[in-house]
């Protein structure tokens, strides 16, 4: 049995885990919220420049006939995996999630078809696990911080579009973790190479579009934004997920310091109680004993 | 009388969202278009270059540096790389800008290399340009508080 200083230190010790999860919990608040805000705020662009690459997919000619680079379907050998994770843990599963998703990709859906695959990595997390298994790791960003811009984020679909166009790769995918709710974040695994054009288009509603210069031209400088798009809303989400995840797991911890402490307490209270008792009864049996001697 | 609803949107915001405007003045592809309410529909790539926004008597001029437009008898819809309004153009970075793609321009062979500079001095001139015209004349309508 613990000493009663013994649990007195524990309880010290454990209260003062507590303080920094509670800390870890509000800061992790405050920066989910302004990563929620950031997914809506962009979302208007994405969904419009959906709806616009619809319209001008399905007026340009030849738009299914090979004739640009990022939509020319070609038999899979090699792809490449846009890998998003955290930079740090404390996030609950967030990271081994989206990490075993990704895993089981490569494993399972790629190896077992002898199609090969290299890595893009965002986040220390996935990088660091990726070397540890020595996957092909053909690029890597880190630190890229919690409010990236657009501008911030497009090299990585650059990387990805070259691969692409030079035929070092035929389909890229990435993978990342999509934010439903505070207490759900979803693992995800979606094709961004070749493009397949959205069909959701308002046909008629306007007759036909004139287009400046010509569709094909408009087409060709919608197709790239687009891929850039698509990675900037997926590490945006990343980022609202991992805050969401983080600020829940501190939140656990903090209940389960406190449960820990109530117990810790219990056990405090029998202690004094046993040794009270032992006290008064060695008291009242040593004065027993003197009564006996002088009676 | 037909007015138009206008809207700027760009990566991370929705610069400006009006309606009952009466016309829009845009850098096209092609050379700047003047859209009037009932327009036919279009579609069009952007350069860098000044959007002027007209209701009534009031102007908004805002600065994008490319991205595309689409014109529906009703609406104009624009997703901008960049944009900001006119007012708040820092002319002093604007100018650092340029300097810095000026360098860059004399300084590189690589063709990529050059067309990338070549773009970003394009950016910074049409912002000292559309910066110092609002700046002298203030012309400019103020909707922010």
């Amino acid at each position: 049995m613990p000493s009663e200083r013994d649990i007195r230190t524990r309880i010290r010790s454990v209260r003062n885990v507590s303080q920094i999860t509670r800390a870890m919990e509000m800061v992790a608040a405050s920066k989910m919220r302004r990563a929620q805000q950031r997914v809506g705020a962009s979302r208007p662009y994405s969904e419009r420049l959906r709806a616009m690459l619809a319209d001008v997919a399905a007026m340009a000619s030849g738009a299914d006939a090979q004739e640009y680079p990022l939509l020319r379907q070609r038999p899979v050998r090699r792809v490449e995996v846009i890998l998003v994770t955290g930079e740090r843990g404390l996030a609950g599963s967030l990271n081994s999630n989206i990490i075993r998703r990704a895993t089981r990709f490569l494993v399972d859906e790629m190896e077992s078809q002898h199609v090969e695959a290299q890595l893009i990595t965002v986040g220390r997390k996935g990088r660091d696990f990726m070397r540890r298994y020595q996957r092909e790791i053909v690029a890597e960003f880190i630190a890229i911080g919690d409010r990236p811009t657009l501008a911030d984020v497009t090299p990585i679909a650059r990387i990805a579009m070259d691969d692409y166009i030079s035929e070092r790769v035929d389909a890229v995918y990435i993978a990342y973790t999509r934010y439903v709710n505070t207490l759900t974040q979803r693992p995800e695994l979606v094709k961004i190479l070749p493009i397949e054009p959205p069909e959701e288009r308002q046909k008629g509603k306007y007759g036909e579009y004139l287009f400046e210069p010509s569709p094909e031209a408009v087409l060709e400088q919608i197709l790239p934004r687009f891929v850039e798009i698509s990675v900037y809303q997926a590490i945006l989400e990343s980022i609202a997920s991992y805050y969401s995840a983080q600020m829940v797991a501190m939140r656990n911890a903090t209940d389960n310091a406190k449960t820990v402490v109530s117990e810790l307490r219990l056990a405090l209270n029998k202690a004094r109680q046993t040794r009270i008792t032992n006290e008064v009864a060695e008291i009242s049996a040593g004065a027993n004993a003197l009564g006996e001697v002088a009676g | 009388m037909p007015t138009l609803t206008f809207e700027l949107v760009t990566a991370d915001r929705v610069v400006l969202q009006e309606e009952g405007v009466d016309m829009v003045v845009a850098p096209g592809a092609d050379g700047v278009l003047g859209i009037l309410p009932r327009h036919v529909p279009l579609i069009t790539t952007l350069q860098p270059g000044e959007l002027r926004v007209k209701r009534g008597g009031d102007e908004t001029s805002l600065i994008v540096t490319g991205g595309f437009m689409e014109v529906t008898p009703e609406k104009v819809l624009v997703l901008a790389d960049a944009a900001e309004r006119s007012d708040e153009v820092d002319l002093a970075r604007a100018e650092e800008a340029r300097r810095r793609a000026e360098e860059r321009l004399a300084g590189s062979r690589e063709t990529v290399d050059a067309a990338r500079a070549d773009a970003a001095l394009r950016r910074a001139m049409v912002r000292i340009r559309v910066g110092q015209r609002r700046r002298s004349s203030g012309r400019v309508r103020d909707d922010r508080g």
